[in-house]
């Protein structure tokens, strides 16, 4: 297909496109209007089950099935990220030297916000079901916090804090909670991950039943899984081809 | 649709923009990071804070991270 057949083809369905996009846009419900159906019914089933912040009640308890299967899609791309960028054969790792010319304002600045990156992560995480966060943004702040140390310039202070083989074991065990927990409600009786435990008072760090359970299992499992997936592609660093591939 | 929504959405469509017309992928990580600010900044506008927390932590942070690692990787091994 030779360059002006392309530009045809792509005219021809770009305005195809275009027209059924702006009847599509035409007919939607105005922007920013009081029309909200799904609201009306989210809001007072989250009320229900004493789910302060209704977004995570709609996560894990309205459709808690779809963040199971939305948790298995990051922990199959990890899984396939940590595999392709495993060191191959004809591949070592060197040491390199802590490398110095790092500013001291920036090296100073990674130290003091590690730890205050690492609490607002948790913070995320453990109440989720009350303001805005949950397991997976607590999760991305811790995974990614941890990192601040490499941005302070020492690869291995990074290596001393992060051996893989917990983290790999963590996100797993956080997969796999999730799914032993709509078991256990399965079992008892009240269908895969309903929320069936006690619900406790609204607004309360301890209510919303299942809601901070799975907020604190997603968390591990994405935490654990942000280390794991930069580990790898931070430990391509560090290694270097000293033959050739097979 | 009030001014502050308005002046959000041009900005995100200008960063987009920006990130499509740049050429070099490690710029490119640049500017998506920025684009990343900016949707974040979108979603806190239009009330929608759980989003705007995970577009930042991945859009703005993860995702430039590794563009950038990926970028230094293949360059270095040219």
């Amino acid at each position: 297909m030779n360059r002006r057949t392309r530009a045809l083809v792509f005219a021809v369905a770009g305005a195809v496109l275009a027209a059924f996009f702006v009847a599509a846009a035409l007919d939607m419900t105005p922007f920013g209007s009081g029309f909200h159906p799904y609201r009306d019914l989210a809001i007072p089933a989250a009320v229900k089950h004493a789910t302060a912040n209704v977004v995570a009640s709609v996560n894990f308890d309205q459709r808690g099935i779809d963040t199971l299967v939305e948790e298995t899609i990051l922990l199959g791309s990890v899984l396939a990220a940590a595999t392709l960028l495993r060191p191959v054969r004809g591949e070592e790792e060197r040491r390199i030297p802590d490398v110095g010319r790092i500013l001291s304002s920036t090296r100073l600045l990674g130290y003091v916000l590690l730890p205050v990156t690492i609490v607002i992560g948790i913070d995320l995480v453990v109440h989720g079901h009350l303001t805005p966060g949950g397991g997976f943004q607590g999760g991305v702040v811790i995974g990614t916090g941890i990192h601040l140390l490499y941005v302070s310039g020492s690869f291995q202070a990074v290596e001393r804090i992060r051996p893989l083989t917990p983290y790999r074991i963590a996100e797993a065990v956080g997969a796999a909670g999730f799914v032993c927990l709509g078991l256990a409600t399965a079992v008892a009786g009240a269908g895969f991950l309903a929320n069936s435990i006690a619900h406790g008072t609204f607004a309360q760090l301890f209510s919303a039943g299942t809601v901070p359970i799975l907020n604190g299992l997603v968390g591990v499992e994405v935490g654990a899984g942000v280390v794991v997936l930069l580990a790898s592609f931070l430990d391509q660093e560090i290694l270097v081809r000293t033959g050739s591939p097979e | 649709m009030s001014a502050v929504v308005a002046v959000c959405l041009v900005l995100t469509a200008l960063a987009g923009s920006a990130v499509v017309v740049t050429g070099e992928p490690e710029r490119q990580a640049v500017t998506l990071s920025v684009f990343g600010i900016v949707l974040t900044v979108l979603f806190v506008v239009l009330q929608a804070p759980d989003v705007a927390l995970s577009q930042l932590g991945v859009g703005a942070a993860i995702v430039p991270l590794m563009v950038m690692l990926t970028v230094r990787k293949l360059r270095r091994r040219k």
